[in-house]
């Protein structure tokens, strides 16, 4: 999805705000939350895959004006919604007041190239363009590099698509590709020209020139 | 007492974050899916077992030993387990090398993948909304305003975390160090030197 969570070369947020000696956690609730989170995961009621989703399916006010934690506190509920395992009212009535959850799921077709596993299609040096795809699902494809130009630096492996893996709860498997963009590709002839970003991507989100 | 029990007889008021927090993990307590001492025992590790001093070692290591530098870039994830690091979100780790002529900087748009097992949790500021959506966009600016002002010579690698990869960044070694031990350069290489927002 085109979601708010797909921050790469958005303006206007303004410096970086660097807390010197940060501790682990801020508050109690953070280390909490971040130790339920390992808890259900443990119990495989939620994956890597769902529980980013989760995220990303906040509503784009809150998720812009909420902590890391409050993140992971909000998917997390979420979640856990969703499978059944608590409701919304209960939790409610329990916090003494409203606990926000995420936008549904909008699952939609999932646009998979004639993968096989038996070999990668692309291979080091390969020149490739991003498919200049829109799932409205999940998709660890950043928009900023849709449409582009760039060359294969590493052939990783065979990893399950997210795309697949947070809607499905099943598993496609597919090589995986570390990609190199010259900023000028990404950003034009204003940006650096001896800059590059260098980004993972999955062979579906990828196609020859 | 248990911690537990502290968290609710918090003398600040509780902030409505923390009360939904609380109503979470009661609830799943009651449905039997968490088990006491679980949270603790993992949260215990990130707070005092997992953090940069783990990576540190690595760079340190690397510095002074040519080979495994070596097999660090080679297969950063089976070089780092040789010192005993590895789990959650350190499954595949590639380490990427600064040199006079190139600066490596890692940075997770997407959400916040970071290598845990050699530089533990996150900091705040890598997970922020404007180091994120900057710093593929402009590495070179926002470097200069985060304090580290590079040569226009100067490669910028920007190593977007977007799959099962995590990054970390070798520095480069500074000059007038030849005399340390390993334990004594280890003590020189700080968390953003290996995110790569600094330098050694």
């Amino acid at each position: 999805m085109n979601g708010v969570h797909d921050l790469g070369g958005m303006d206007g947020f303004g410096p970086v705000d660097v807390e010197a000696n940060e501790p682990v956690f801020h508050e109690p609730w953070e280390r909490r939350v971040f130790g339920l989170v390992s808890a259900v995961s443990a119990q495989r009621l939620s994956n890597t895959h769902t529980f980013r989703h989760a995220i990303e399916r906040m509503d784009p006010a809150h998720y812009l004006t909420s902590s890391y934690y409050e993140h992971w506190l909000t998917a997390l509920t979420t979640l856990l919604v969703e499978k059944g395992v608590a409701t919304r009212s209960e939790l409610e009535a329990r916090a003494g007041g409203r606990v926000p959850v995420s936008q549904p799921v909008r699952p939609g077709p999932v646009v998979l190239s004639a993968v096989s596993a038996a070999a990668p299609r692309f291979t080091l040096g390969s020149t490739v363009v991003v498919r200049n795809a829109h799932p409205l699902g999940h998709t660890r494809c950043p928009r900023y590099v849709r449409g582009k130009r760039g060359i294969v630096t590493r052939v990783d492996g065979l990893f399950p698509l997210p795309d697949v893996a947070a809607h499905a709860g099943d598993r496609c498997d597919q090589y995986a590709y570390n990609v190199r963009f010259a900023a000028q590709e990404l950003w034009g002839n204003t940006a650096d020209s001896d800059a590059a970003v260098y980004v993972d991507l999955w062979e579906s989100y990828l196609e020859a020139p | 007492m248990s911690e537990h029990d502290d968290d609710h007889h918090h003398p600040a008021p509780l902030s409505p974050v923390e009360v939904r927090a609380l109503a979470l993990e009661d609830l799943l307590k009651e449905k039997g899916l968490i088990q006491e001492g679980f949270i603790d025992a993992v949260v215990r590790a990130y707070e005092k077992d997992i953090g940069p001093m783990n990576g540190a070692r690595v760079v340190a290591r690397a510095w002074v030993d040519p080979a495994y530098k070596a097999r660090l870039l080679a297969n950063g994830t089976a070089a780092i387990a040789e010192l005993g690091f590895g789990g959650p979100e350190g499954e595949h780790l590639v380490v990427a090398e600064d040199t006079a002529s190139v600066h490596n900087v890692v940075v997770c748009t997407l959400c916040s993948c970071y290598p845990w097992p050699v530089l533990g949790l996150p900091p705040n500021w890598y997970k922020s909304a404007p180091y994120r959506a900057r710093m593929v966009g402009e590495p070179r600016v926002l470097l200069r305003e985060m304090g580290l002002d590079l040569p226009e010579s100067v490669e910028i690698r920007v190593w977007d975390s977007s799959a099962e990869i995590r990054y970390m960044v070798l520095p480069e070694r500074p000059a007038g160090t030849e005399g340390k031990s390993e334990a004594e350069l280890a003590a020189l290489v700080t968390r953003d030197a290996m995110i790569g927002t600094a330098r050694v």
